[in-house]
């Protein structure tokens, strides 16, 4: 491996370098066992796996949510797993992330939930009074644009739908102008058009801006349709990882167990012809 | 197949052998209790014409030229009860923050916990008079007793709210990388304010009833008034203020009512 010097631009350091990542629970359970992943090129990657397979904790062990046992965590270089409070504040920033119930802070308005993307830059005393620099707002409005909500700055997030809802999440993921975005099971609160068109807007958004991106997900058809690349975890163990075709029955197998994929296939067969 | 149609529940005291055991220690119970208190029906039967002495010397209630004292009383007692209410309030934050399980470490929340039990253990009364040995009589030590109490009271009910709330906006916001006084502000604070204000208004209806009742001890207040009335046999002045307390009390309640459906 490359010695890669610590801080951005180091020449040969990945984009993310996740190694040895292990994650045991104080109730004994192993969620991650010697988990790694290179990611070098900004591509949509999805993290797929049953229920209670790591997926979870293996995005929230990147930006520390989840506190990791052992492993090296490494952003452009930059080693995660050993900052401090401070520099640990200053990374998250630099990770967007999107959630499964979108997370929005229900009694406040569209705009300022978007706002809140830039807390880490902007101090306490602004932030009260929802002061914040003029080309903050004025990439809100740019964000909310894109993503479809151009007419609903002043609303509130809780008179939203979940399509809408989820918009907002990516709207103010996108705020922290991340160099990675972490993306939890975006769609599984969503019906399966939303859940399209919400999975096409993040892969759109993560190309547009070049900004590598892992989700989790549960929808292997989705999956398929939208990543560029496709890992997988079985009981803590990263099982699979390569491109979407590589995803073949057998590998679907190791992954989930015994049963009959051909009729998921044809589901997804078809799904993708409509789309 | 037939079925029966006879079923009872199930008592909740057991079996009626415990059922039996259970009443026979009431019955005993009350005996003795109504025995111990020796309970003097020639005192009683002796107080009934006295306390129609009071009721009679009380018609009219009149303040004749006490306006002032029973003026004085009332904004005393109505200051208090703002002011304390304010005071509990700011200090009822940081100790709410400080006794949320999901916030504090663990070692903070114990001991604001504790504070808090230890807070509430005591009346409003008892307090009162520890303040009014220590800082004398008057309305300040009032203030300071309804502080104090409203801040334990406000701290618990806060904590409580903390607890319940939804811990995804928290995860969220803490991952844009937002300190932690940034994330009590955009992801905690919303979600508890409405109920907080709510029960700050609770509070500030009660802190008026307990400022009446403070002044007895010697906290200041319509309370202090109304004591030194019955003492001095001023029975007709004692059912003025008495009538005025009840007004507060209603305007408090009504206030409080009013208020709380403004803020949804």
């Amino acid at each position: 491996m490359s010695s890669t010097t610590s801080g951005r631009g180091a020449t040969a350091a990945a984009i993310l370098e996740v190694r040895d990542l292990d994650k045991t629970y104080p109730t004994g359970q192993r969620a991650l066992i010697q988990a790694h992943l290179t990611v070098d090129a900004p591509q949509v990657i999805a993290i797929i796996g049953s229920s209670g397979a790591g997926k979870s904790t293996f995005i929230r062990c990147i930006n520390r949510l989840v506190e990791p046992s052992r492993g090296s965590v490494r952003l452009h270089g930059l080693e995660l797993t050993q900052l401090d409070r401070r520099g640990l504040r200053d990374a998250r920033r630099r990770i967007g992330m999107i959630f499964q119930e979108f997370n929005l802070v229900q009694r406040l308005t569209v705009m300022q939930n978007v706002l809140c993307g830039r807390l880490g830059t902007v101090g306490l005393w602004q932030t009260l009074r929802w002061r914040f620099p003029p080309e903050d707002i004025r990439s809100a409005f740019e964000l909310l644009d894109r993503v479809g909500l151009s007419g609903y700055p002043n609303q509130r997030a809780d008179a939203l739908s979940g399509g809408q809802r989820q918009r907002v999440g990516i709207a103010r993921a996108l705020m922290q102008q991340p160099e990675l975005l972490l993306v939890d099971e975006p769609t599984a609160s969503l019906d399966p058009k939303t859940s399209r068109q919400i999975m096409r807007l993040i892969r759109e958004l993560a190309v547009e801006r070049s900004t590598p991106a892992l989700v989790n997900i549960h929808d292997v058809a989705l999956a398929r349709a939208f990543a560029d690349r496709i890992i997988a975890f079985k009981a803590g163990e990263l099982v699979f990882d390569g491109a979407p075709a590589d995803l073949t029955d057998d590998a679907l197998t190791l992954i989930y167990g015994a049963e009959d994929w051909t009729l998921g296939q044809r589901s997804a067969g078809a799904e993708e012809g409509e789309a | 197949m037939t079925y029966p149609s006879d079923w009872r529940a199930p008592s909740m005291l057991g079996s009626p052998g415990r059922r039996m055991a259970l009443l026979a220690v009431l019955a005993a119970y009350l005996v003795w209790a109504i025995g111990s208190l020796e309970i003097d029906w020639d005192r009683m039967v002796r107080g009934l014409p006295r306390a129609l002495d009071i009721f009679s010397r009380m018609m009219p209630p009149d303040v004749g030229d006490r306006w002032p004292l029973l003026w004085r009383g009332m904004i005393e007692s109505i200051q208090m009860a703002i002011g304390s209410t304010l005071i509990g309030m700011a200090l009822a934050i940081p100790l709410g923050l400080a006794a949320s399980r999901n916030l504090a470490p663990r070692p903070i929340y114990l001991f604001a916990r504790g504070l808090i039990v230890v807070g509430r253990t005591f009346h409003e009364v008892l307090i009162a008079i520890f303040f009014v040995k220590l800082f004398g009589f008057g309305p300040v030590a009032g203030l300071i007793t309804l502080a104090f109490a409203s801040a334990t009271f406000l701290g618990k009910m806060l904590a409580e709210d903390i607890e319940n709330i939804q811990p995804g906006p928290v995860e969220a916001i803490r991952s844009t990388g937002a300190s932690f006084l940034q994330i009590v502000a955009h992801a905690v604070a919303p979600q508890v304010i409405v109920k907080t204000l709510g029960v700050l208004i609770y509070r500030l209806d009660a802190n008026l009833r307990h400022s009446t009742v403070v002044g007895i001890v010697g906290a200041g207040g319509i309370g202090a008034t109304l004591s030194s009335s019955f003492s001095r046999y001023d029975y007709d002045f004692a059912a003025a203020i008495l009538l005025t307390i009840a007004a507060l009390v209603a305007f408090g309640e009504w206030f409080s009512d009013w208020a709380r459906r403004q803020i949804r």
